[in-house]
């Protein structure tokens, strides 16, 4: 980590008044390349939460029979990209599953975005998540991992399965390369700015 | 009456773990909530040694310089929920600061969207 030094005179280091922080979620069903897409474009690091069950996990998931249990333990992706010496990116990968929505919740306030990563052999797997941003006005993108073996769909077909806007960006990649990554990442941030210049940026929280 | 674990005791939902023993139980910290990638730095406040908890004492010995609350649990090893927990009680005592990141979503200007884009196109 290349954070700055604290003065000689022991006040706070100058980085923690001025480095700005930019979340961005990444989500998609297991074994869909989460992981391996953050670990092409950034330092992953592992990241456990063992949280509270909230009431809405609760109605989700029958704890019938293990009523004790009142935590469950996730763990995500984290990775992050230092852009600059003072603006840092954190990707941010969580399970798609609704039993998962309560880490969602607080990962996405003040996120810049979200990338819904699927798999055309289990597209099915990308609703809870399209559905979760959507309903939330999280501007996201599509990006398509193609699986070696799995046969390529055309974008647009995707979009009708998906039931997606025309405007929404919809990416193939291969979620080991540095550069595919790199351009998903982009697309989103274009799509931000895009998304930006038509309504004021306040509705993405 | 049969008994349901089976539901729950699968990879996915991961063991049955009890890390808020660190935390005497607690779930939910003190204070202020604060983002994940919120700035955590320790003060210069003395701390006495022996009247922290071992994993009290790491987190603050890893706020010596400024990080964030997601990068110090993934350091130390322990759920997000504690660390939360452990950082309140810090922030209690007067050890660390923890402060809102500089650009959250809903106040990130233009300009700041295109540095991400040339910092991304750059890597």
């Amino acid at each position: 980590m290349d954070y700055g030094v604290s003065d000689s005179a022991g006040g706070y280091p100058k980085r923690s008044a001025q480095y700005r922080a930019i979340k961005i979620l990444l989500a998609g069903g297991f074994g869909v390349g989460k992981t391996t897409l953050v670990g092409a474009v950034s330092e992953i690091r592992p990241l456990r939460t063992e949280e509270p069950l909230t009431e809405g996990s609760l109605r989700t998931d029958s704890t019938a029979g293990v009523e004790g249990k009142t935590t469950t333990t996730v763990a995500m992706d984290f990775g992050r990209i230092s852009l600059r010496s003072d603006l840092v990116l954190y990707l941010f990968g969580t399970p798609g599953q609704q039993r998962f929505w309560f880490m969602w919740d607080e990962l996405a306030i003040g996120a810049l975005g979200a990338v819904v990563l699927a798999d055309t052999r289990r597209l099915a797997d990308s609703f809870p998540a399209i559905d979760y941003f959507e309903r939330r006005q999280i501007p996201f993108i599509v990006a398509l991992n193609c699986f070696e073996g799995a046969a390529r769909y055309d974008t647009e077909d995707v979009r009708l399965a998906l039931d997606l806007e025309p405007d929404m960006p919809i990416v193939l990649c291969d979620a080991r390369s540095k550069e595919s990554a790199k351009e998903v990442l982009i697309t989103l941030v274009e799509h931000v700015l895009v998304t930006a210049s038509e309504e004021p940026l306040s509705g993405i929280a | 009456m049969p008994s349901n674990d089976e539901r729950w005791l699968d990879a996915e939902a991961g063991p049955v773990v009890r890390p808020y023993a660190l935390t005497q139980g607690r779930t939910r910290h003190t204070g202020e909530s604060f983002d994940l990638v919120a700035s955590v730095v320790a003060t210069h406040a003395f701390a006495d040694p022996a009247s922290l908890a071992p994993e009290h004492i790491s987190v603050l010995q890893l706020a010596r310089v400024p990080t964030t609350v997601a990068d110090i649990a993934s350091d130390v090893d322990l759920p997000l929920g504690v660390v939360r927990i452990i950082l309140a009680d810090l922030r209690e005592l007067g050890l660390v600061v923890i402060s809102t990141p500089v650009v959250m979503a809903e106040r990130v200007d233009r300009h700041t969207l295109r540095e991400v884009l040339n910092g991304l196109r750059g890597l």
